[in-house]
């Protein structure tokens, strides 16, 4: 018997050239595999940034305390009117400052110690407590518990972000003595992790500060030696240390180097374990308008003016963008115009969005006049701006309906209009709004345009039509992004959490609709 | 009656009443030398042809030939496409329905049209129906509708299988259904001519063989013209044929007539399968 013939099934070359194109096939899945996963960890890795910065502002810290409104403070004048207690900040500043001062007994009473505690708590922090008293002047004389958030300082610090810090703990067995001068001095101290941790961090510009506290006594330290290590007492009694084991902190920055200082370090770290700064939800981010005063600044004002901007641009755009659709698509004659219309309406599509805000600004403020920094203007240009976007998805949806079901309904009797109307319309209808909201989605991201209309001017209040001055959530992150102090960063992140969860609404709305209302044939 | 003319014979009528034959004599749809022009080029040419009532007239004829253009010509559909032009004249009921006074939407009232692929509206079956009935106005409350309703689907043979289902979609049914759905549909708003593009031609036997009766059924109460590729169908459920090629009319006649002895060269060739 001979071998079976070699068939050209399984003859060497076929199967050569079967290797060659299964290697191909795998070769370009395993492209497309690459592509999806490098888009999959970027995206990953962008949000879980943002998010981990934004945790960051999640929680803020407050102080919270009971004060007596006195009439004294209050009105010194004796004028109680609504608008001169709005006025009075500093006396219901010196309230709470005093207040908590109070607490540090020892302190002294220099004005430069004042002054270093004056930076706990922001003078305009005690704002809404005065809008408060002035609303309801009853609360004069009155006991009150306020709640004003501390300054970003001695936040940052708090959450251990600025200037990091690093704890550590020192197990009982430690002797306490009294050193001199009001101080103490720990003998036998377990210390060698300290001493280790500040060997490592060095000596540039200054020593790291080393805190111990218990209860509402902190002391930094001053020397350590082999034997003992001695302690300067920056609030509340040596009697408070009885307790062991002692928490302990190592600020790594040096004084000279922060912009908070050792005593006010002490101050907040007392205040904290006497349970009057505490650590909250930080709603304020939702509830307050912009300020210069990162732990005082929310994103109301322009969390409104984006939605205020949103109904201007939808109310616009929408309708337009839809009916200009329906009429290219369904009645239109097709002709040279018309071919011109459509290749200018996808040119406008590629336009870059300053160059709307250049129109809106010439045109809107300069020839017609209309308000600068208004939602209406805002919404007008992103109308404008996203107005291709939206005819293009509306007549590919419309497009999308088969001709039979035109024909169908023109058979039966149906005018031209009912044909769209009746039958086109409802079919297109999900794929029209899949594309004017995620127009809108476009909209809302936008920040170029506003900045050229003046919305990015600072916004106190918030505003309630579409004409007052108002700024978007995008510009805010952008003038938020740009501010120096360390503190804005997580607030920035948050808000951009924000505008991203506003983003991620409109797309679940957009596939709910499509859900919804499509329709197969 | 005349049987010396050809073109004013109405073999369906043979055994009927005098009376009504006498009617009926006369074509219900007359075109004179209809043309279709898309974008300037010619597609049908100089077409002369009656349509006669209780009949089916079928139109046969290799791809491209014209007869579908031509037919939507007889509602108007052509109206539709951009660049397609009509002229000639064609006369239903003493009427030229082509001349620009006439509006398509009312004669498309009148002359009903089922497509190649069935198209229901992607809405229930009822509401497939009352849609026609509901535009033009032709009934007062919910009963009339209903009764109409009922009664399209039972000339449609329909009736029996989805009675109990009309609000489901019309798009649910099989491809025959949806077709027969379709036919009612058009019965719904009181046609007189059913005009049927290719009607079969997505169906299987089955459904096509029920289609079949159903418009033999339909020619009792309609004219009805039929475009379609089968042959065996033309013979099968008309009553004159009219054989198209290349956009003229070649030759038309009664249908044994055309199937058993065409007068021309190129019908002959048709359809005895040389050609097409």
């Amino acid at each position: 018997m001979n071998n079976p013939p070699e068939t050209s099934l399984q003859s060497e070359k076929a199967l050569k050239r079967l290797r060659r194109r299964r290697a191909a096939d795998t070769r370009f899945r395993m492209y497309g595999l690459a592509a999806l996963g490098f888009a999959l960890f970027s995206l990953v890795f962008l949000i879980s940034a943002i998010a981990w910065k934004a945790s960051g502002a999640v929680t803020y810290h407050v102080v919270k305390t009971d004060i007596v409104l006195t009439p004294e403070r209050i009105a010194p004048d004796g004028n109680a009117s609504p608008e001169e207690i709005t006025r009075n900040i500093e006396g219901f500043y010196t309230l709470v400052r005093d207040d908590l001062f109070a607490h540090f007994p020892n302190a002294g009473d220099s004005l430069a110690v004042r002054q270093d505690f004056s930076a706990l708590v922001d003078r305009l922090a005690v704002l809404p407590l005065a809008r408060r008293v002035a609303r309801h002047p009853s609360l004069i004389g009155q006991s009150v518990t306020v709640e004003v958030p501390v300054s970003d300082d001695v936040d940052l610090f708090l959450k251990r972000s600025s200037p990091r810090s690093i704890p550590f703990r020192i197990r009982a067995g430690a002797q306490i003595n009294p050193g001199q001068g009001g101080g103490m001095v720990l003998a036998q101290p377990d210390l060698r992790s300290v001493r280790t941790t500040l060997t490592a961090l060095g000596e540039q510009d200054g020593v790291p500060s080393v805190f111990v506290t218990s209860k509402g006594a902190v002391a930094r330290l001053s020397d350590l030696g082999d034997e003992a290590a001695t302690f300067e007492l920056l609030a509340g009694d040596v009697a408070d240390f009885e307790s062991t084991p002692l928490k302990g902190l190592i600020v790594t920055v040096p004084e000279s180097r922060r912009t908070i200082s050792d005593l006010q370090i002490a101050w907040a770290l007392a205040l904290r374990s006497e349970g009057i700064i505490r650590r909250v939800p930080h709603t304020s981010l939702l509830t307050r308008t912009d300020s210069t005063y990162p732990e005082l600044a929310g994103a109301l004002a322009a969390l409104v003016g984006s939605l205020l901007t949103m109904l201007v641009t939808g109310m616009v755009a929408i309708p337009m963008g839809i009916f200009a659709a329906i009429f290219l698509e369904e009645f239109a004659p097709k002709n040279r115009l018309t071919q011109l219309i459509e290749v200018n309406i996808n040119n406008l599509a590629a336009v870059p969005s300053i160059v709307f805000g250049l129109l809106g600004a010439t045109l809107l403020l300069g020839t017609f006049g209309l308000p600068r920094s208004a939602p209406l203007v805002g919404g007008l240009v992103l109308a404008l701006l996203i107005l291709p976007v939206v005819i293009i998805a509306a007549r590919a949806a419309l497009r999308a309906v088969p001709p039979s079901i035109r024909s169908g309904a023109l058979a039966v009797g149906a005018s031209r209009m009912q044909a769209v109307f009746h039958h086109v319309l409802p079919l297109a209808f999900p794929g029209m709004l899949t594309g004017a909201i995620l127009g809108m989605a476009r909209a809302l991201g936008e920040t170029a345009p506003l900045l050229l209309i003046g919305m990015v001017a600072f916004v106190a209040e918030v505003p309630s039509s579409t004409t007052d001055e108002a700024t978007a959530l995008p510009v805010l992150i952008y003038s938020w992004a740009s501010n120096a102090e360390r503190a804005w960063e997580p607030m920035t992140a948050a808000v951009i959490v924000i505008l991203l969860a506003l983003l991620v609404i409109m797309n679940v709305i957009v596939v709910m609709l499509r859900r919804k209302f499509e329709r197969r044939w | 009656m005349d049987t010396t003319a050809q073109t004013d014979y109405n073999p369906a009528l043979t055994g009927d009443g005098a009376d009504k034959a006498q009617a009926l004599v006369y074509p219900r749809i007359d075109c004179k030398d209809v043309s279709v022009f898309y974008s300037g080029k010619q597609a049908v040419f100089d077409v002369s042809l009656p349509v006669y009532d209780r009949s089916v007239t079928a139109l046969i004829g290799p791809s491209g030939c014209g007869k579908s253009t031509f037919l939507r010509c007889l509602n108007r559909m052509n109206d539709t496409i951009d660049g397609a032009k009509v002229t000639g004249e064609i006369f239903m009921d003493g009427e030229n329905i082509n001349s620009p006074e006439v509006d398509p939407v009312l004669l498309r009232s009148r002359v009903g049209m089922v497509f190649q692929k069935p198209n229901p509206f992607p809405k229930s079956i009822y509401d497939n129906i009352a849609y026609g009935p509901r535009i033009h106005g032709l009934v007062e409350d919910r009963q009339e509708l209903d009764a109409i309703v009922e009664k399209s689907l039972r000339r449609a043979g329909l009736w029996q299988e989805v009675k109990d289902r009309l609000a489901q979609p019309g798009t649910s049914l099989s491809g025959g259904q949806q077709q027969r759905l379709c036919i009612a549909r058009a019965i719904a708003v009181r046609p007189e001519v059913i005009l049927m593009d290719e009607p079969c031609s997505s169906l299987d036997p089955i459904a096509t063989a029920r289609i079949e009766e159903l418009i033999d059924e339909l020619r009792k109460r309609y004219c009805i013209v039929i475009v379609t590729h089968s042959m065996q169908q033309a013979a099968r459920v008309s009553q004159r044929t009219a054989f198209f090629h290349l956009g003229h009319l070649v030759e038309m006649g009664d249908t044994d007539q055309i199937f058993t002895s065409p007068r021309e060269r190129r019908t002959e060739d048709y359809i005895t399968g040389r050609f097409g």
